[in-house]
């Protein structure tokens, strides 16, 4: 009697390992950050503290920007709904720290992807969704009209915590001109202090000066000089190591913009559906099984161009009509004469 | 954090740091190590502390005795000074100096000079400097007038001991600080010039000056802010350790021929110091540790350059924080222990 309680409990003991290990080598698959994000049932995304067209809250709380949207396509794609993230305002200085230690599981915050921050950091950059370049902001009657009216002396504000810090320093060195860099923490002080005159010129990256142009006390009198000095591709970012989670983002993102190539709006997806094009079919998940290499089902791709929209819709909303950038410049898609340009989705 | 893919190791200190810093007492631009920037951020935050400490001292010591004073109107402003200073939180004290001093001051351009030859502008308080040569003779000269100082000072004591005769040690120690010194200028070839900032045109619209000394407005606002609040606390500690001894001891004092002077001096300072002394440390303690509150108004401090910029370049967040609240710690005990020594100096000494 007794030995047969023994084998029986060795033969459930058993199938208890080999059902865990199974499960596990599944899970494994699944992505561990997908599980704890459909179990909590919001997408947690780090953002900035305001910025324009990028990531800001109105007094409502609620946040818009072209950043806030990448969040909210990966919401829609696995939990179905868009509105389901919770975003957490973050300094340039604490962001990287809060999504290496978990608080986050994406940052979306007007990051430039440089290789120090891809490789030795714990972070992987996902994509681009902002072509961006470093510029100097002066004040109109200075008589300052480009980069090489710099003199040596020049006081520049700018952000604590950037790469502009170090752009700034390479591009003033390589003229040979001395300067005084005033860094401050937050957006806003940077602005005041420029604003009051404390710099000559204020530096950051362009739809940042843009954006922040609007806060000054007489907009009109101040200019963006034309030239760009350094290279700014903005991105999400997500941790290192869970390659299954960086996909989804990385294709919530492409999604949008190979949405806009094929004329996917909002208003259009569902019909799309019968569309004659193949690759808008997959788009829409009306062909193939995309969804499910991702562990998602098949309509994702859908939800989030229906609930976000496409890229161009994202942009038009947050940053051409608000007048941040009406020019798309760059980030217009390569058909027409810009530089996105995503891999196939199929 | 190897599950996270953080690496750890604090070789990165040796690396070229390539962001520079607007305000340093050493010389150093981008090219230097990030322990050079360390070093950097460390000697701004105990230049801003010590500027911090002596202001509150004094301010402390000139308003905790007014409110001691029998004029209704001194000691009355000095309340009303206590308490609308302790009251308001640091930070907003600082934003308040800050953005004060940058809409009050005016633009270089603008500038008023003081005595012909200082500018109070909004980038800055310009000075003239000082441009030596053979400036080791000189600091020598000085090294030994404090040395000097000393052997009359023991010298004066004995012979108060031994026959009761009181030496004039404030005049002649005066006297030997500002005779020392000559003398190297005239026997040790000690020269120096100065050098006046002047003007200069950036653009249609905007100047700087050129020369001299420069010191940042943020480090005049930052200090101003520190020591205008700290005082409040340290003056509250004098009040309450002149309070703290017994009045009969003053008129004993008073009874055996001591002169009002000789009796702050000799009797009621002592017994009142070692009241104050404790206290006060800790104050001192909590001036260090807030001005790192620097970073919200661009003042290069070890939060600011180190904990701040170099964090973000790097993105060794735990190797920098760590040596950030390992340098704090040492500061602070640095502090406490020099206080401590000085409270055990003037504690009663029972024979």
């Amino acid at each position: 009697m007794f030995k047969l309680v023994k084998r029986l409990t060795s033969v459930v003991a058993m199938f208890a390992v080999l059902f865990t290990f199974t499960t596990e080598t599944m899970a494994a698959k699944k992505s561990k950050t997908l599980k704890n994000t459909q179990k909590k049932g919001f997408v947690r995304c780090g953002v900035s503290q305001g910025l324009p067209g990028f990531s800001n809250a109105d007094a409502a709380g609620n946040w818009t920007g072209v950043d806030v949207d990448v969040c909210r396509a990966v919401a829609a794609a696995v939990l179905g709904d868009a509105s389901k993230v919770k975003f957490t305002p973050l300094s340039a200085k604490e962001r990287f720290t809060a999504l290496t230690s978990n608080e986050i599981d994406i940052l979306s915050r007007n990051t430039t992807w440089t290789l120090s921050r891809d490789a030795d950091i714990g972070l992987t950059f996902v994509g681009v969704n902002f072509y961006d370049g470093q510029g100097f902001m002066v004040r109109k009657n200075s008589g300052i009209s480009s980069v090489n009216d710099f003199k040596a002396g020049v006081s520049a504000c700018t952000n604590l915590g950037t790469t502009t810090e170090l752009n700034m320093r390479d591009f003033f060195n390589s003229k040979g001109i001395k300067y005084e860099p005033v860094t401050f923490e937050k957006a806003d002080e940077v602005v005041a202090a420029y604003d009051a005159g404390r710099c000559d010129t204020y530096t950051t990256d362009k739809s940042g000066l843009a954006a922040q142009r609007i806060k000054l006390s007489n907009p009109d009198d101040h200019m963006v000089l034309p030239e760009t000095i350094s290279k700014e591709p903005l991105g999400p970012v997500v941790r290192q190591g869970d390659s299954v989670w960086e996909d989804i983002v990385r294709w919530s993102l492409n999604t949008m913009i190979e949405a806009e190539e094929y004329g996917v709006t909002s208003a259009n997806a569902d019909s799309m559906k019968t569309s004659d094009n193949p690759a808008v079919k997959r788009l829409v998940g009306a062909e193939g099984e995309l969804g499910a290499a991702l562990g998602l089902d098949n309509e994702w791709s859908l939800r989030i161009i229906k609930q976000v929209g496409n890229y161009g819709e994202s942009y038009k909303r947050n940053i051409a009509d608000t007048g941040i950038l009406p020019d798309r410049g760059p980030n217009e898609l390569w058909t027409k004469g810009g530089i996105l340009y995503v891999p196939p989705a199929r | 954090m190897e599950n996270r893919g953080i690496t750890f190791g604090y070789g990165f200190l040796s690396q070229e740091s390539s962001f520079d810093v607007q305000f340093s007492l050493i010389e150093y631009d981008g090219s230097h190590s990030y322990f050079r920037a360390y070093l950097v951020g460390l000697l701004n935050t105990i230049l801003v502390s010590v500027i911090g400490i002596i202001f509150a001292t004094i301010i402390g010591v000139v308003v905790g005795i007014s409110r001691l004073s029998s004029n209704y109107l001194i000691e009355r402003t000095a309340a009303i000074y206590v308490e609308f200073f302790r009251n308001i939180p640091l930070l907003l004290q600082i934003f308040f100096w800050y953005f004060a001093a940058l809409r009050a001051l005016p633009l270089p351009e603008k500038a008023e000079p003081m005595f012909g030859v200082f500018f109070l502008t909004i980038k800055g308080f310009f000075v003239p400097a000082f441009v030596w040569n053979n400036l080791d003779i000189f600091i020598y000269s000085v090294i030994a007038a404090i040395i000097a100082i000393v052997f009359v000072r023991i010298y004066a004591r004995k012979k108060q001991e031994n026959q009761g005769i009181q030496t004039p040690v404030l005049s002649i120690s005066i006297g030997l600080l500002i005779i020392l010194p000559l003398l190297s200028f005239f026997l040790g070839g000690v020269d120096a010039t100065v050098e006046i900032p002047v003007i200069k045109q950036l653009s249609q619209t905007s100047f700087t000056y050129e020369g001299g000394l420069k010191l940042p407005p943020e480090l005049i606002s930052l200090a101003l802010a520190l020591s205008l609040y700290t005082a409040t606390f340290i003056a509250e500690c004098v009040r309450a350790g002149v309070q703290g001894v017994s009045k009969g001891q003053k008129e004993a004092a008073a009874s055996i021929g001591l002169t009002p002077n000789q009796v702050l001096k000799l009797v009621v300072m002592p017994q009142a110091l070692r009241i104050i002394i404790p206290p006060t440390t800790n104050q001192y303690l909590n001036l260090t540790k807030n001005s790192s509150l620097a970073a919200a108004i661009a003042y290069p401090d070890l939060v600011l350059v180190f904990a701040g910029t170099a964090l973000m370049q790097t993105g060794r967040a735990i190797e920098i924080v760590s040596i950030t609240m390992l340098t704090y710690l040492t500061l602070s005990i640095t502090i406490s222990i020099f206080m401590n020594w000085y409270n055990k100096k003037i504690a009663i000494k029972e024979k």
